[in-house]
């Protein structure tokens, strides 16, 4: 068994209007930072585990991320598993 | 004269549910119905004529809307309920729980405005094909209120589709004369979406409340029109019971 640290990325999809992210880029331009074209803001969710290896890590928490950690109608997600 | 039953309606108790004592008010007193709190726990609701998800911050809003509390114990019997045919409503809260459960398509997402919008609205009604609007008429409107941070109804354009199709879309936003116009539009969802139900038209998803507004001293009357629908449909389907 070894540990694995998983970074997960949960992010709107590109279709799905993001009002924070919007609230934020006219916050940035009022800063003067004129050339930012797009923020989009999502979430970084970081897991430890112990399992087996790595691709029995990357499935189960592909896994989670449909059931749980994302919502498929509105994000999309990107799992990266370190050991 | 047809004569009415009392019904049995269960209101789920989630960790920070908070409008459950008001639907409580509004079925017990109100609506004279019997009613009673289910916390999330259960795993039976088999008993009841109706299932209430209530309003409210379940679970503190936390990951997203409604998804944590969609994975309670009891939404699972809540699924089997809604399979059986009988009534299901969630309100705001509720609705955002139904959409994570799957038991709704769509999803929930921040407002355009990205305020908390509390205010009273209009909404129009839609569809009578289901049996929370047995009592209107499609073209009725409702004046209701909403109170929601997250009341952005979205869905993809094929789900839309369906969602048109199935006559599933049963409240939009509106203006006062019954127009749906984009400046009646609270929070920015797909078509001025307010509620919609399943494609069997038993479980209904909506963000504004009908129980603040069930009786003369709240200045509106008409939430009680949604609650009355779900009555006269046990009724008729108590009847067809009796007569099989």
């Amino acid at each position: 068994m070894k540990e694995f640290k998983v970074k997960v990325e949960v992010k709107l999809k590109p279709v799905v209007l993001d009002p924070q992210g919007k609230t934020v880029l006219t916050a940035l331009h009022n800063l003067g930072y004129e050339k930012v074209e797009d923020a989009r803001i999502g979430k970084l969710i970081e897991l430890k585990i112990t399992d087996e290896d790595a691709g029995k890590v990357k499935e189960r928490v592909n896994d989670m991320c449909m059931k749980l950690l994302s919502n498929p109608v509105i994000e999309d997600f990107v799992v990266n598993v370190e050991e | 004269m047809s004569k009415s039953n009392i019904y049995k309606f269960g209101i789920v108790v989630f960790p920070g549910s908070n409008c459950d004592h008001d639907c409580y008010h509004a079925i017990k007193h109100v609506l004279r119905q019997e009613c009673e709190f289910l916390w999330h726990h259960e795993t039976d609701v088999g008993q009841f004529d109706c299932i209430v998800l209530p309003g409210g911050f379940s679970y503190g809003d936390y990951l997203r809307t409604g998804s944590i509390a969609s994975l309670s114990p009891i939404m699972k019997s809540v699924e089997k309920f809604a399979q059986s045919g009988r009534p299901v409503i969630g309100i705001c809260n509720g609705f955002q729980v139904l959409v994570e459960s799957g038991l709704l398509p769509g999803a929930l997402i921040t407002n355009s405005s990205l305020k908390f919008v509390c205010k009273w609205v209009n909404i129009r009604v839609e569809s009578t094909k289901n049996l929370f609007t047995e009592n209107m008429k499609v073209g009725d409107t409702l004046e209701i209120p909403i109170a929601h941070g997250e009341g952005n109804y979205f869905c993809s354009p094929d789900e839309l589709k369906a969602l048109n199709e199935n006559s599933q879309i049963v409240f939009k936003y509106c203006a006062d004369n019954g127009d749906v116009t984009p400046e009646s539009n609270p929070n920015g969802s797909i078509e001025n979406i307010a509620g919609i139900t399943n494609k069997e038209g038993n479980v209904l998803g909506m963000m504004p409340h009908p129980e603040r507004c069930a009786e003369e001293i709240l200045n509106g009357t008409q939430g009680r029109l949604i609650f009355e629908s779900i009555i006269s449909w046990l009724n008729l389907n108590n009847k067809q019971k009796d007569r099989a």
